[in-house]
Protein backbone atom coordinates (compact mmCIF):
# COMPACT_ATOMS: atom_id res chain seq x y z
CA UNK A 1 0.00 0.00 0.00
CA UNK A 2 1.00 3.68 -0.25
CA UNK A 3 1.53 6.20 -2.85
CA UNK A 4 4.17 7.73 -5.38
CA UNK A 5 4.09 11.03 -6.76
CA UNK A 6 6.54 12.70 -8.84
CA UNK A 7 5.14 15.42 -10.92
CA UNK A 8 5.86 18.73 -12.65
CA UNK A 9 3.17 21.21 -13.90
CA UNK A 10 3.37 24.49 -15.41
CA UNK A 11 0.38 27.37 -15.17
CA UNK A 12 0.40 31.16 -16.00
CA UNK A 13 2.28 32.54 -13.10
CA UNK A 14 3.10 29.57 -11.04
CA UNK A 15 5.24 25.94 -11.15
CA UNK A 16 5.23 22.73 -9.48
CA UNK A 17 7.57 20.23 -9.43
CA UNK A 18 7.43 18.06 -6.32
CA UNK A 19 8.62 14.18 -5.16
CA UNK A 20 7.31 12.69 -2.73
CA UNK A 21 6.17 9.05 -1.94
CA UNK A 22 4.16 8.10 1.38
CA UNK A 23 3.54 4.34 2.92
CA UNK A 24 0.28 2.95 4.71
CA UNK A 25 -0.34 5.98 6.98
CA UNK A 26 -1.39 10.00 7.15
CA UNK A 27 0.60 11.92 5.26
CA UNK A 28 0.04 16.07 5.64
CA UNK A 29 1.04 17.96 2.85
CA UNK A 30 1.43 20.94 4.80
CA UNK A 31 2.18 24.60 3.33
CA UNK A 32 1.20 28.19 3.20
CA UNK A 33 -2.28 28.66 0.73
CA UNK A 34 -1.28 28.82 -2.77
CA UNK A 35 1.74 26.58 -2.43
CA UNK A 36 0.24 24.12 -4.83
CA UNK A 37 -1.01 21.58 -2.11
CA UNK A 38 -4.29 21.09 -4.01
CA UNK A 39 -3.22 21.40 -7.57
CA UNK A 40 -0.73 18.30 -6.65
CA UNK A 41 -3.97 16.32 -5.49
CA UNK A 42 -5.44 17.40 -8.67
CA UNK A 43 -2.95 16.08 -10.24
CA UNK A 44 -2.76 12.50 -8.58
CA UNK A 45 -6.97 12.39 -9.16
CA UNK A 46 -6.43 13.08 -12.81
CA UNK A 47 -8.16 15.82 -12.83
CA UNK A 48 -5.50 17.96 -14.05
CA UNK A 49 -2.44 16.51 -16.49
CA UNK A 50 0.38 16.96 -15.27
CA UNK A 51 3.24 18.23 -17.81
CA UNK A 52 5.60 15.35 -16.76
CA UNK A 53 6.40 12.51 -14.18
CA UNK A 54 5.36 9.40 -12.61
CA UNK A 55 1.93 8.85 -10.65
CA UNK A 56 1.52 5.40 -8.84
CA UNK A 57 -0.67 3.99 -6.71
CA UNK A 58 -0.64 1.01 -4.87
CA UNK A 59 1.76 -0.63 -7.32
CA UNK A 60 -1.02 0.81 -10.10
CA UNK A 61 0.80 3.52 -13.08
CA UNK A 62 -1.58 6.42 -12.88
CA UNK A 63 0.04 8.98 -14.62
CA UNK A 64 3.81 8.15 -16.46
CA UNK A 65 4.70 10.97 -19.15
CA UNK A 66 7.62 8.88 -20.23
CA UNK A 67 5.17 5.67 -21.63
CA UNK A 68 2.26 8.19 -22.45
CA UNK A 69 -0.01 6.43 -19.39
CA UNK A 70 -2.98 8.83 -17.99
CA UNK A 71 -5.45 7.23 -16.29
CA UNK A 72 -9.13 8.72 -16.42
CA UNK A 73 -10.25 10.10 -12.93
CA UNK A 74 -12.74 6.94 -13.12
CA UNK A 75 -10.16 4.06 -13.63
CA UNK A 76 -8.40 5.52 -10.28
CA UNK A 77 -9.25 4.38 -7.05
CA UNK A 78 -9.45 7.35 -5.28
CA UNK A 79 -11.47 8.50 -2.48
CA UNK A 80 -11.06 12.53 -2.61
CA UNK A 81 -12.81 14.67 -0.06
CA UNK A 82 -13.20 18.12 -1.50
CA UNK A 83 -12.33 21.27 0.43
CA UNK A 84 -16.24 22.26 0.09
CA UNK A 85 -17.27 18.77 0.13
CA UNK A 86 -18.75 18.30 -3.58
CA UNK A 87 -22.46 17.00 -1.93
CA UNK A 88 -24.70 16.51 -4.90
CA UNK A 89 -27.42 19.20 -3.64
CA UNK A 90 -30.06 17.15 -5.55
CA UNK A 91 -29.75 14.03 -3.90
CA UNK A 92 -30.74 12.97 -0.66
CA UNK A 93 -27.94 11.82 1.80
CA UNK A 94 -28.50 8.09 0.72
CA UNK A 95 -28.19 8.53 -2.94
CA UNK A 96 -25.24 10.60 -2.11
CA UNK A 97 -23.39 7.66 -0.42
CA UNK A 98 -24.48 5.59 -3.05
CA UNK A 99 -23.60 7.38 -5.74
CA UNK A 100 -20.29 6.60 -4.67
CA UNK A 101 -20.66 2.38 -5.05
CA UNK A 102 -20.10 2.77 -8.82
CA UNK A 103 -18.69 -1.05 -9.66
CA UNK A 104 -19.26 -2.36 -5.91
CA UNK A 105 -21.44 -5.70 -6.66
CA UNK A 106 -25.26 -5.20 -6.02
CA UNK A 107 -25.20 -7.43 -3.36
CA UNK A 108 -22.39 -6.23 -0.82
CA UNK A 109 -23.86 -2.38 -1.87
CA UNK A 110 -26.25 -2.54 0.93
CA UNK A 111 -24.10 -4.24 3.14
CA UNK A 112 -21.48 -1.27 2.70
CA UNK A 113 -23.73 1.26 3.24
CA UNK A 114 -25.56 -0.27 6.16
CA UNK A 115 -21.69 -0.23 7.79
CA UNK A 116 -20.36 2.97 6.76
CA UNK A 117 -23.70 4.78 7.58
CA UNK A 118 -23.21 3.21 10.95
CA UNK A 119 -19.43 3.78 11.41
CA UNK A 120 -20.43 7.86 10.08
CA UNK A 121 -23.38 8.21 12.50
CA UNK A 122 -25.52 9.28 9.41
CA UNK A 123 -28.12 6.33 8.89
CA UNK A 124 -30.62 8.61 10.38
CA UNK A 125 -29.94 11.18 7.62
CA UNK A 126 -30.38 8.74 4.73
CA UNK A 127 -33.38 10.67 3.35
CA UNK A 128 -32.22 14.18 3.51
CA UNK A 129 -30.63 17.24 1.34
CA UNK A 130 -27.39 18.00 2.34
CA UNK A 131 -28.91 21.39 2.97
CA UNK A 132 -30.83 20.03 5.90
CA UNK A 133 -27.78 18.52 7.71
CA UNK A 134 -25.21 20.46 9.64
CA UNK A 135 -21.61 21.00 8.38
CA UNK A 136 -20.24 18.18 10.55
CA UNK A 137 -23.10 16.02 9.22
CA UNK A 138 -21.99 16.43 5.86
CA UNK A 139 -18.14 15.94 6.42
CA UNK A 140 -19.02 12.58 7.59
CA UNK A 141 -21.25 11.68 4.60
CA UNK A 142 -18.78 13.44 2.18
CA UNK A 143 -16.36 10.74 3.80
CA UNK A 144 -18.88 7.66 3.30
CA UNK A 145 -18.94 8.39 0.01
CA UNK A 146 -15.50 8.12 -0.78
CA UNK A 147 -15.16 5.44 1.14
CA UNK A 148 -17.88 3.21 -0.57
CA UNK A 149 -15.48 2.05 -3.43
CA UNK A 150 -12.94 1.13 -0.74
CA UNK A 151 -10.36 2.86 -2.38
CA UNK A 152 -6.50 2.28 -2.53
CA UNK A 153 -5.61 5.87 -1.01
CA UNK A 154 -7.82 8.95 0.51
CA UNK A 155 -7.40 12.68 -0.35
CA UNK A 156 -8.47 14.65 1.76
CA UNK A 157 -8.09 18.94 0.55
CA UNK A 158 -8.47 20.94 3.70
CA UNK A 159 -12.20 19.14 4.42
CA UNK A 160 -11.69 20.76 8.23
CA UNK A 161 -11.13 24.53 7.11
CA UNK A 162 -15.33 25.87 7.07
CA UNK A 163 -15.67 24.42 10.63
CA UNK A 164 -15.68 25.91 14.23
CA UNK A 165 -12.64 24.79 16.38
CA UNK A 166 -14.64 22.43 18.21
CA UNK A 167 -16.12 20.65 15.68
CA UNK A 168 -12.73 20.37 13.73
CA UNK A 169 -11.55 18.76 16.58
CA UNK A 170 -14.27 16.06 16.67
CA UNK A 171 -13.16 15.48 13.10
CA UNK A 172 -10.08 15.35 14.08
CA UNK A 173 -10.55 12.46 15.97
CA UNK A 174 -12.81 11.08 13.99
CA UNK A 175 -10.27 10.69 11.19
CA UNK A 176 -7.76 8.94 13.45
CA UNK A 177 -10.58 6.14 14.04
CA UNK A 178 -11.44 5.73 10.01
CA UNK A 179 -7.72 5.37 9.97
CA UNK A 180 -8.02 2.71 12.66
CA UNK A 181 -10.62 1.26 10.84
CA UNK A 182 -10.48 1.09 6.87
CA UNK A 183 -6.68 0.80 6.74
CA UNK A 184 -6.33 3.37 4.03
CA UNK A 185 -3.24 5.59 3.14
CA UNK A 186 -4.45 9.01 3.49
CA UNK A 187 -2.84 12.28 2.01
CA UNK A 188 -4.41 15.42 3.75
CA UNK A 189 -3.50 18.90 2.83
CA UNK A 190 -3.90 21.74 5.36
CA UNK A 191 -2.68 24.97 6.12
CA UNK A 192 -3.03 24.71 10.16
CA UNK A 193 -0.06 23.50 11.92
CA UNK A 194 -2.38 22.14 14.74
CA UNK A 195 -3.92 19.74 12.48
CA UNK A 196 -0.93 18.68 11.16
CA UNK A 197 0.92 17.95 14.62
CA UNK A 198 -1.95 16.23 15.80
CA UNK A 199 -3.21 13.79 12.70
CA UNK A 200 0.15 13.35 10.97
CA UNK A 201 2.27 10.22 10.41
CA UNK A 202 4.55 12.54 8.11
CA UNK A 203 4.55 15.87 6.79
CA UNK A 204 5.64 16.53 3.57
CA UNK A 205 6.61 20.95 3.83
CA UNK A 206 5.31 22.89 0.34
CA UNK A 207 6.49 26.39 -0.36
CA UNK A 208 5.64 28.15 -3.81
CA UNK A 209 5.48 24.66 -5.71
CA UNK A 210 7.65 22.72 -4.53
CA UNK A 211 9.03 20.33 -1.16
CA UNK A 212 11.56 22.10 1.35
CA UNK A 213 11.12 19.31 3.74
CA UNK A 214 9.48 16.28 4.23
CA UNK A 215 9.90 13.63 7.04
CA UNK A 216 8.48 12.40 10.23
CA UNK A 217 6.15 14.58 12.13
CA UNK A 218 8.73 14.46 15.07
CA UNK A 219 11.54 15.56 12.55
CA UNK A 220 9.42 18.39 11.10
CA UNK A 221 8.49 19.51 14.41
CA UNK A 222 11.61 19.63 16.15
CA UNK A 223 14.22 20.11 13.00
CA UNK A 224 12.68 22.72 10.75
CA UNK A 225 15.07 22.92 7.39
CA UNK A 226 14.75 26.06 7.41
CA UNK A 227 13.53 29.68 8.03
CA UNK A 228 10.60 28.87 5.69
CA UNK A 229 9.71 26.21 7.88
CA UNK A 230 10.20 27.86 10.43
CA UNK A 231 7.99 30.90 9.60
CA UNK A 232 5.40 28.16 8.66
CA UNK A 233 5.04 26.76 12.44
CA UNK A 234 5.68 29.96 14.09
CA UNK A 235 3.57 30.91 16.49
CA UNK A 236 2.18 27.76 16.36
CA UNK A 237 2.98 26.97 20.26
CA UNK A 238 -0.59 25.52 20.22
CA UNK A 239 0.43 23.04 17.60
CA UNK A 240 3.59 22.21 18.92
CA UNK A 241 2.04 21.54 22.54
CA UNK A 242 -0.37 19.23 20.56
CA UNK A 243 2.33 17.04 19.15
CA UNK A 244 3.92 17.26 22.67
CA UNK A 245 0.94 15.63 24.40
CA UNK A 246 1.37 13.35 21.29
CA UNK A 247 4.61 11.92 21.58
CA UNK B 1 -64.91 35.26 -33.58
CA UNK B 2 -66.03 32.64 -35.94
CA UNK B 3 -63.70 29.49 -35.44
CA UNK B 4 -63.99 28.76 -39.07
CA UNK B 5 -61.87 26.01 -40.38
CA UNK B 6 -59.13 28.06 -41.63
CA UNK B 7 -58.16 29.49 -37.97
CA UNK B 8 -58.12 26.00 -36.67
CA UNK B 9 -56.06 24.80 -39.54
CA UNK B 10 -53.78 27.69 -38.52
CA UNK B 11 -53.89 27.10 -34.89
CA UNK B 12 -52.96 23.31 -35.13
CA UNK B 13 -50.27 23.81 -37.69
CA UNK B 14 -48.42 26.49 -35.64
CA UNK B 15 -48.69 24.63 -32.62
CA UNK B 16 -47.40 21.29 -34.74
CA UNK B 17 -44.56 23.37 -35.89
CA UNK B 18 -43.58 25.00 -32.57
CA UNK B 19 -43.98 21.17 -31.12
CA UNK B 20 -41.49 19.53 -33.80
CA UNK B 21 -39.21 22.71 -33.58
CA UNK B 22 -38.80 22.34 -29.97
CA UNK B 23 -38.21 18.67 -29.83
CA UNK B 24 -35.15 19.26 -32.54
CA UNK B 25 -33.91 21.93 -30.47
CA UNK B 26 -33.62 19.46 -27.21
CA UNK B 27 -32.66 16.76 -29.42
CA UNK B 28 -29.85 18.89 -31.53
CA UNK B 29 -30.07 22.47 -29.36
CA UNK B 30 -28.92 20.48 -25.72
CA UNK B 31 -25.89 18.86 -26.47
CA UNK B 32 -24.38 21.52 -28.69
CA UNK B 33 -25.17 23.68 -25.32
CA UNK B 34 -22.95 21.26 -23.81
CA UNK B 35 -20.57 21.18 -25.69
CA UNK B 36 -20.25 24.81 -25.84
CA UNK B 37 -20.63 24.65 -22.38
CA UNK B 38 -18.04 21.72 -21.16
CA UNK B 39 -15.69 21.23 -24.25
CA UNK B 40 -12.86 23.45 -25.61
CA UNK B 41 -12.09 22.48 -29.51
CA UNK B 42 -10.86 24.96 -32.28
CA UNK B 43 -13.61 26.91 -33.43
CA UNK B 44 -16.02 26.25 -30.11
CA UNK B 45 -16.60 30.65 -30.57
CA UNK B 46 -17.14 30.53 -34.20
CA UNK B 47 -20.08 27.67 -34.03
CA UNK B 48 -21.67 29.77 -30.85
CA UNK B 49 -21.53 32.85 -32.94
CA UNK B 50 -22.83 30.96 -36.51
CA UNK B 51 -25.59 29.30 -34.33
CA UNK B 52 -26.67 32.88 -32.46
CA UNK B 53 -26.46 34.76 -35.37
CA UNK B 54 -30.62 34.46 -35.74
CA UNK B 55 -30.75 35.84 -32.93
CA UNK B 56 -29.68 39.17 -34.60
CA UNK B 57 -30.27 39.07 -37.89
CA UNK B 58 -33.44 40.28 -39.36
CA UNK B 59 -35.37 36.68 -39.71
CA UNK B 60 -35.73 37.25 -43.64
CA UNK B 61 -31.78 37.14 -43.80
CA UNK B 62 -31.93 34.24 -41.66
CA UNK B 63 -34.30 32.97 -44.23
CA UNK B 64 -32.38 33.78 -47.08
CA UNK B 65 -30.08 31.73 -45.92
CA UNK B 66 -31.98 28.80 -45.03
CA UNK B 67 -32.87 29.00 -49.19
CA UNK B 68 -29.13 29.02 -49.86
CA UNK B 69 -28.90 25.89 -47.74
CA UNK B 70 -32.06 24.17 -48.62
CA UNK B 71 -33.52 25.64 -51.84
CA UNK B 72 -33.74 23.05 -54.77
CA UNK B 73 -29.78 24.73 -55.59
CA UNK B 74 -29.00 24.97 -52.10
CA UNK B 75 -25.51 23.04 -51.31
CA UNK B 76 -27.91 20.72 -49.00
CA UNK B 77 -30.84 21.00 -51.08
CA UNK B 78 -29.88 19.51 -54.29
CA UNK B 79 -28.59 16.08 -52.86
CA UNK B 80 -32.50 15.76 -51.09
CA UNK B 81 -33.60 16.70 -55.11
CA UNK B 82 -31.28 14.41 -56.35
CA UNK B 83 -31.48 11.32 -54.32
CA UNK B 84 -34.84 11.69 -53.19
CA UNK B 85 -36.90 14.11 -55.60
CA UNK B 86 -37.95 15.93 -52.74
CA UNK B 87 -37.70 19.59 -51.48
CA UNK B 88 -38.24 20.89 -48.30
CA UNK B 89 -38.91 24.20 -49.50
CA UNK B 90 -42.56 25.85 -49.65
CA UNK B 91 -43.45 22.34 -47.12
CA UNK B 92 -44.63 22.55 -43.50
CA UNK B 93 -41.20 20.73 -42.76
CA UNK B 94 -39.93 24.06 -44.23
CA UNK B 95 -41.77 25.92 -41.33
CA UNK B 96 -40.55 23.53 -38.84
CA UNK B 97 -36.63 24.30 -39.93
CA UNK B 98 -37.15 27.68 -39.94
CA UNK B 99 -38.36 27.59 -36.32
CA UNK B 100 -35.67 25.51 -35.48
CA UNK B 101 -33.17 27.78 -36.53
CA UNK B 102 -34.80 31.38 -35.29
CA UNK B 103 -35.26 29.72 -32.04
CA UNK B 104 -32.28 28.12 -31.54
CA UNK B 105 -30.08 30.78 -30.12
CA UNK B 106 -32.47 31.10 -27.25
CA UNK B 107 -31.21 27.03 -26.24
CA UNK B 108 -28.26 27.72 -27.09
CA UNK B 109 -27.57 30.92 -24.93
CA UNK B 110 -29.69 30.25 -21.71
CA UNK B 111 -29.09 26.41 -22.08
CA UNK B 112 -24.99 27.01 -22.12
CA UNK B 113 -25.18 29.75 -19.32
CA UNK B 114 -27.00 27.02 -17.04
CA UNK B 115 -24.56 24.15 -17.87
CA UNK B 116 -21.34 26.00 -17.13
CA UNK B 117 -23.06 27.30 -14.40
CA UNK B 118 -23.13 24.23 -12.60
CA UNK B 119 -19.94 23.70 -9.99
CA UNK B 120 -17.34 22.16 -11.73
CA UNK B 121 -16.28 20.44 -8.18
CA UNK B 122 -19.41 18.22 -8.49
CA UNK B 123 -18.59 17.33 -11.86
CA UNK B 124 -15.01 16.43 -10.68
CA UNK B 125 -16.58 15.28 -7.50
CA UNK B 126 -18.59 12.61 -9.77
CA UNK B 127 -15.54 11.56 -12.00
CA UNK B 128 -13.50 10.63 -8.91
CA UNK B 129 -16.32 8.34 -7.74
CA UNK B 130 -16.28 6.26 -11.02
CA UNK B 131 -18.65 8.01 -13.05
CA UNK B 132 -18.32 8.45 -16.67
CA UNK B 133 -18.49 11.67 -18.44
CA UNK B 134 -22.22 10.30 -19.98
CA UNK B 135 -23.37 9.07 -16.19
CA UNK B 136 -22.18 12.46 -14.89
CA UNK B 137 -23.89 14.32 -17.56
CA UNK B 138 -27.07 12.78 -16.92
CA UNK B 139 -27.10 12.61 -13.25
CA UNK B 140 -25.49 15.78 -12.03
CA UNK B 141 -24.87 18.30 -14.48
CA UNK B 142 -28.46 17.76 -16.69
CA UNK B 143 -30.33 17.88 -13.27
CA UNK B 144 -28.27 20.72 -11.39
CA UNK B 145 -29.09 22.93 -14.64
CA UNK B 146 -32.55 22.15 -15.29
CA UNK B 147 -34.13 25.33 -14.39
CA UNK B 148 -32.14 27.07 -17.26
CA UNK B 149 -32.53 24.17 -19.42
CA UNK B 150 -36.35 24.54 -18.74
CA UNK B 151 -36.37 28.08 -19.29
CA UNK B 152 -34.42 27.79 -22.66
CA UNK B 153 -37.04 25.22 -23.79
CA UNK B 154 -39.90 27.22 -22.81
CA UNK B 155 -38.01 30.57 -24.41
CA UNK B 156 -37.64 28.30 -27.78
CA UNK B 157 -41.14 27.13 -27.60
CA UNK B 158 -42.46 30.17 -27.77
CA UNK B 159 -39.99 31.87 -30.39
CA UNK B 160 -41.33 29.00 -32.51
CA UNK B 161 -44.82 29.89 -32.31
CA UNK B 162 -44.14 33.84 -33.34
CA UNK B 163 -41.82 32.54 -36.18
CA UNK B 164 -42.91 34.65 -39.15
CA UNK B 165 -40.36 36.15 -41.30
CA UNK B 166 -37.68 33.09 -41.90
CA UNK B 167 -40.62 30.78 -42.23
CA UNK B 168 -42.30 33.18 -45.15
CA UNK B 169 -39.25 33.15 -46.95
CA UNK B 170 -38.70 29.34 -46.88
CA UNK B 171 -42.62 27.97 -46.20
CA UNK B 172 -44.20 30.67 -48.35
CA UNK B 173 -47.75 31.62 -46.97
CA UNK B 174 -49.87 28.81 -48.96
CA UNK B 175 -53.53 28.69 -47.21
CA UNK B 176 -54.26 25.42 -46.09
CA UNK B 177 -50.69 24.43 -46.48
CA UNK B 178 -47.97 26.25 -45.12
CA UNK B 179 -49.76 29.42 -43.51
CA UNK B 180 -49.56 29.42 -39.57
CA UNK B 181 -50.70 31.95 -37.69
CA UNK B 182 -48.68 34.46 -37.71
CA UNK B 183 -48.68 34.05 -41.49
CA UNK B 184 -52.37 33.68 -41.79
CA UNK B 185 -52.76 37.08 -39.52
CA UNK B 186 -50.56 38.94 -42.40
CA UNK B 187 -52.38 37.64 -44.73
CA UNK B 188 -55.81 38.50 -42.95
CA UNK B 189 -54.85 41.65 -42.20
CA UNK B 190 -53.10 42.85 -45.66
CA UNK B 191 -56.51 41.75 -47.34
CA UNK B 192 -58.69 43.85 -45.27
CA UNK B 193 -60.39 41.40 -43.08
CA UNK B 194 -59.35 42.96 -39.54
CA UNK B 195 -61.84 41.17 -37.83
CA UNK B 196 -60.69 37.98 -38.53
CA UNK B 197 -57.33 39.08 -37.70
CA UNK B 198 -57.87 40.43 -35.16
CA UNK B 199 -59.68 36.66 -33.44
CA UNK B 200 -56.67 35.35 -34.38
CA UNK B 201 -54.64 37.96 -32.85
CA UNK B 202 -56.29 37.61 -29.10
CA UNK B 203 -55.86 33.43 -29.47
CA UNK B 204 -51.89 32.87 -30.72
CA UNK B 205 -51.79 35.57 -27.53
CA UNK B 206 -53.48 33.26 -25.39
CA UNK B 207 -52.35 30.17 -26.22
CA UNK B 208 -48.84 31.90 -25.93
CA UNK B 209 -49.98 33.05 -22.35
CA UNK B 210 -51.25 30.00 -21.43
CA UNK B 211 -47.95 28.34 -22.37
CA UNK B 212 -45.90 30.81 -20.44
CA UNK B 213 -48.13 30.37 -17.52
CA UNK B 214 -47.97 26.25 -17.70
CA UNK B 215 -44.28 26.60 -17.81
CA UNK B 216 -44.06 29.05 -14.77
CA UNK B 217 -45.74 26.69 -12.89
CA UNK B 218 -44.76 23.58 -13.71
CA UNK B 219 -41.13 24.65 -13.13
CA UNK B 220 -42.30 26.50 -9.76
CA UNK B 221 -44.12 23.06 -8.93
CA UNK B 222 -41.18 20.49 -9.53
CA UNK B 223 -38.35 22.71 -8.24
Amino acid sequence: MGLSVCVNKKLTGFSLDVSWAIGDELAVLFGFSGSGKSLTLQLIAGLMKPDGGVITANGKTYFDAARHVNAAPQQRSLGYVFQDLALFPHMTVRQNILFGAKGVPEDERNERYRELTETFYVAALENKRPSEISGGQKQRVAFARALMRRPDVLLLDEPFSALDTPLRIEMRAFLKDLRKTFQVPVVLVTHDAGEAASLADSIIVYSEGSVIQSGSTADVFSNPADERVKRLLLGQEDALRTFDKRR
Amino acid sequence: MIMDSSVVFSLRLSLQVAFAATVLIIVIGLPIAYLLARKNFPGKELLDISLTLPLVLPPTVTGYYLILAFGRNGFIGRYLYKWLDWSIMFTWYAAVLASFVVALPLMIKTGRAALEGVDRNLINAAYTLGHSEWETALKVTLPLAKRGLLAGIVLSFARALGEFGATLMVAGNIPGKTDTMPLAIYSLSASGEREQAAGMVVLLTLVAALFLYLANRYSRRIF
